[in-house]
């Protein structure tokens, strides 16, 4: 009985801590140009798909995942610079369409180079699953957590310590006053993109293992990560992490105790609940608007 | 002879900012009433507390008899009262006349089985809407611009459409959230006309304005703010000699 | 005495008439009727889904789960408890547009992104709910569905009827029947914009705060262009599923809702024809690239990013733009 809980529970903070990555990606990137980047999920792919390929032709595991981030990375700046860069003025809409395509076209890429196949990453570390309190918790899993600890930390200390960060930060709050004492907003808004890229393929390359990766997982983890984003408040980092272990937890919970074949219906119930008693999510900021 | 609006002690605060404190005055039926006074005394959110934008603090406004705590703006619309804005609130989507058919929503008359299959009595309704829509703008004048885009129209040609709107509801009292910002003086005095024409039909009217020329040309009775409270009320003679009106406005 | 609007609308709907009566001339064989005809039913689903997001200046990004919803309901009923097509699809929407709004008031007091993310849950549960009840629709092998059928006449796309003289195929047959409709559903809507009910509408779209003063209230106003939009698309559905035959949890789903709101954004929010022009570019695309194969994809997603960086305000508006332009231009040189 406790074993099965914690199972889930093991599961869902796992899963959970994906998700968390993924919004907190969407939170960064919303943070500094007020786009919702649909593309997202597809760097997690990338992460998870060029690491494979990689090792496969021979290449070093950690050589592999640095060039597989570095080319989310990269992806993610050409994204900001190409495609959301020229829209300027565009509405919330059309933005949301530019994502899209650029979602579409990443997952054209990965098809065109990848196949349409299912492929399998090893662990990092050992096979053997973990026996607590009689769960099985695999190995991969900690990974998942820790890395996805360093991760965060590391995104507090670059946002309050570094001029970088702040530089973000700053641009985000008021576009042209942070022009005007000289800070270059698209560099900065590239970087956005880039650190985002990163959070997410390195999220792709450790839940790998676990999940299965191929061109188009990118669209389901996408989309729950921009749920686990608005459950949080979008635009909140704390939201974005509370956000993402919550609809992890509760969707393992659900799958486990109720029925899995709703499983994906658990975080669309869930935002809609929590928008219902929050309309701005749990740590979403007021907004007061001026006449 | 109660008035046409009373407020009473109104209080708003914005966290710890009280951007109105302890205000009270009322304006007659007919009036021209003007809230005048510095940058940041409070006037526009006074304003959005009277036309319901904004909920009080603490405090009353009374209309024609009727509390307005809780009511919203729409519903402030059906008993009487029409506003203009600071930051002027056109419709870009829509032409120039649409904008002010729009003012008479309230007086709509058809549902959506009339309006999906275009019934006569749509027709009809719709032609009668938009014949006096084309006065309102006669009367503001701007009737040369019946159906052009509002987001082709000049800064100043938009100002008085705004004001069309406004009075295309056939309003007892209309507010309007300094009408004369970004005029030029030929601009203005047009204003002013227009001002006297509305009150003249006996439709109470509401001011704040920057304005002084205009102001005390214009105004029956005047209410001057500062920091949020009440520094002086009375008539244009009475506030243009009044010692501490002269001393928050010149820093002495 | 036709004002200015009257005269614009007559005269889209008439071009849109004649092209719709003429492209038989252009089309040589059943696919390319059907095609038409598929471009015609999601055309006049589009034109609802605009006055809401066109309009409106609302987001759905599920719109195909009520879609899907109109084609289940269909498709059950006619297949499984054997009503006729035409309460099926009148009941069909009604029980739709009371869905919409109930699940409208809460969701729609949302702004921005938040109202995204709540119309993508609802269209997602949906279409779950969709491919998991499988007793009832089939699951997500989908479940067939009878023909159209009114006062036992049948319309199918395998049938043979005779029009005014006319030998017509099945495929014909549909295809001028799906003109009508488009045509009945670009009338009703332009009927809904040029009236106080429509400004009142935009007006929620073009400033709120003005909307609001002026006695609209904006709840009510969206619940009730979200509910019309909804009635749009169950219809719409309810007649994809019999033109079909069959039909799949995905004609709910995630891709096609995004289809749709793409249709949209693409032809020109807020210009019925404009997303007319939308339904069809986004239909044929596919068509035109297949001959890519592999590419395709690429290709599709590539097409969509620079058509929406280099024409924020979609097709038509931007050619009607240009074209403008020119003749000001001929014009200013004349004189």
């Amino acid at each position: 009985m406790f074993a099965e809980f914690l199972q889930y529970l093991f599961t869902g903070i796992t899963i959970g801590a994906t998700y968390a990555l993924i919004a907190l990606g969407f939170t960064l990137i919303y943070n500094a140009s007020h786009v919702i980047n649909f593309a997202q999920g597809e760097f997690l792919m990338i992460g998870g798909m060029a690491t494979v390929s990689l090792t496969a032709m021979g290449v070093p595991m950690v050589l592999a995942i640095i060039l597989a981030v570095l080319l989310a990375g990269v992806l993610g700046m050409l994204l900001q610079r190409f495609a959301i860069a020229p829209a300027k003025q565009a509405d919330v809409v059309t933005l949301i369409i530019i994502t899209i395509g650029a979602s579409i076209f990443i997952r054209g890429l990965a098809q065109l180079v990848w196949g349409k196949e299912y492929h399998v990453m090893q662990n990092f570390s050992s096979d053997e699953p973990i026996r607590i309190f009689g769960a099985v918790l695999n190995s991969q899993s900690l990974w998942v957590l820790g890395i996805g600890a360093i991760l965060v930390v590391g995104l507090v200390l670059f946002f309050t310590r570094t001029l970088i960060g702040k530089a973000i930060l700053a641009t985000s709050m008021n576009k042209e006053a942070a022009r005007l004492v000289g800070i270059r907003t698209q560099l900065v808004l590239m970087l956005a993109f880039l650190v985002s890229a990163v959070l997410g393929s390195v999220a792709g390359v450790v839940v790998a293992p676990i999940t299965f990766t191929s061109y188009d997982i990118g669209i389901m983890l996408g989309l729950k990560g921009f749920v686990a984003a608005a459950i949080g408040g979008l635009g909140s980092g704390i939201g974005a992490v509370v956000g993402g272990l919550l609809l992890g937890v509760v969707e393992a919970m659900a799958a486990g105790y109720i029925s899995s074949d709703y499983k994906d219906a658990v975080a669309f119930s869930m935002i809609l609940v929590v928008l219902f008693f929050m309309p701005r999510g749990l740590f979403g900021a007021k907004v007061v608007e001026r006449v | 002879m109660s008035a046409l609006i009373e407020v009473k002690s109104l209080d708003k605060a914005f966290g710890g900012v009280h951007a109105v404190e302890g205000v009270s005055f009322s304006v007659e039926a007919g009036q021209v009433y003007s809230v005048i006074g510095p940058n940041g005394a409070g006037k526009t959110t006074l304003f959005n507390l009277i036309s319901g934008l904004y909920t009080p603090t603490k405090g009353e406004i009374v209309l024609k008899g009727e509390s307005t705590a809780k009511l919203e703006p729409n519903q402030l619309a059906e008993r009487g009262m029409c506003r203009t804005f600071q930051q002027m609130q056109i419709c870009m989507n829509m032409s120039a006349i649409e904008n002010v058919m729009l003012g008479r929503h309230l007086k709509l008359r058809s549902n959506l089985f009339t309006t999906l299959f275009r019934l006569p009595s749509l027709l009809r309704d719709e032609k009668a809407c938009r014949e006096r829509a084309a006065e309102l703008m006669e009367f503001v004048g701007c009737g040369d611009y019946l159906d052009t885009e509002a987001s082709a129209m000049s800064y100043g040609a938009l100002k008085r459409l705004e004001i069309a709107r406004a009075l295309a509801a056939d309003p007892k009292v209309i507010l309007l959230d300094e009408p004369a910002a970004g005029l030029n003086a030929v601009e203005t005095a047009a204003l002013e006309k227009l001002i006297r024409k509305i009150a003249d039909q006996g439709t109470t009217v509401m001011l704040v304005e920057h304005d002084m020329k205009l102001v005390m040309g214009i105004s029956d009775r005047l209410l001057v703010l500062n920091y949020g409270r009440v520094l002086a009320e009375g008539t244009p003679e009475e506030i243009r000699n009044n010692p501490d009106v002269i001393a928050a406005y010149l820093g002495g | 005495m036709l004002n200015r609007f009257m005269q614009m609308r007559l005269r889209d709907l008439v071009i849109l008439a004649v092209i719709l009566f003429a492209l038989p001339l252009f089309l040589n064989n059943p696919f390319h009727y059907d095609l038409a005809t598929q471009m015609a039913i999601i055309a006049a689903t589009v034109v609802g889904l605009n006055l809401l997001v066109g309009f409106a200046g609302q987001i759905s990004l599920g719109h195909a789960g009520f879609f899907g919803l109109g084609a289940y309901f269909t498709g059950i009923m006619t297949s499984n408890y054997g009503w006729s097509s035409v309460p099926a699809l009148v009941v069909g929407a009604i029980l739709v547009g009371i869905l919409a709004w109930i699940v409208g008031r809460p969701i729609l007091r949302l702004k921005g992104h938040y109202l995204s993310m709540a119309t993508l849950a609802v269209g997602f549960i949906i279409a779950i709910i969709l491919n998991n009840e499988r007793a009832l629709t089939g699951g997500p092998d989908g479940m067939p569905v009878p023909a159209f059928t009114v006062f036992g006449w049948e319309l199918s796309p395998f049938g043979s009827y005779n029009l005014l003289g006319m030998e017509l195929n099945g495929s014909e047959a549909w295809y001028l029947f799906a003109a009508v409709v488009l045509l009945v559903a670009v009338w009703l809507a332009q009927n809904l914009i040029d009236s106080p009910i429509g400004r009142a509408l935009r007006s929620v779209h073009g400033s709120e705060v003005a909307a609001r003063v002026v006695g609209v209230d904006t709840a009510r106003y969206k619940s009730l262009v979200f509910v019309v939009s909804a009635i749009y698309a169950s219809s719409m559905g309810s007649l994809y599923a019999h033109f079909q035959g069959f039909i799949t949890p995905a004609v709910a789903g995630f891709d096609f809702s995004i289809l749709f709101i793409t249709m949209v954004v693409l032809g020109g929010m807020g210009s019925t024809m404009g997303v007319i022009l939308g339904a069809v570019v986004l239909k044929l695309l596919p068509q035109v690239l297949a001959d890519f194969q592999e590419l395709e994809t690429v290709m599709f997603g590539a097409i969509l990013m620079l058509t929406m960086i280099f024409m924020p305000k979609g097709l038509l508006p931007t050619i009607q733009m240009a074209v403008g332009r020119r003749m000001k231009k001929k014009a200013g040189g004349q004189a």
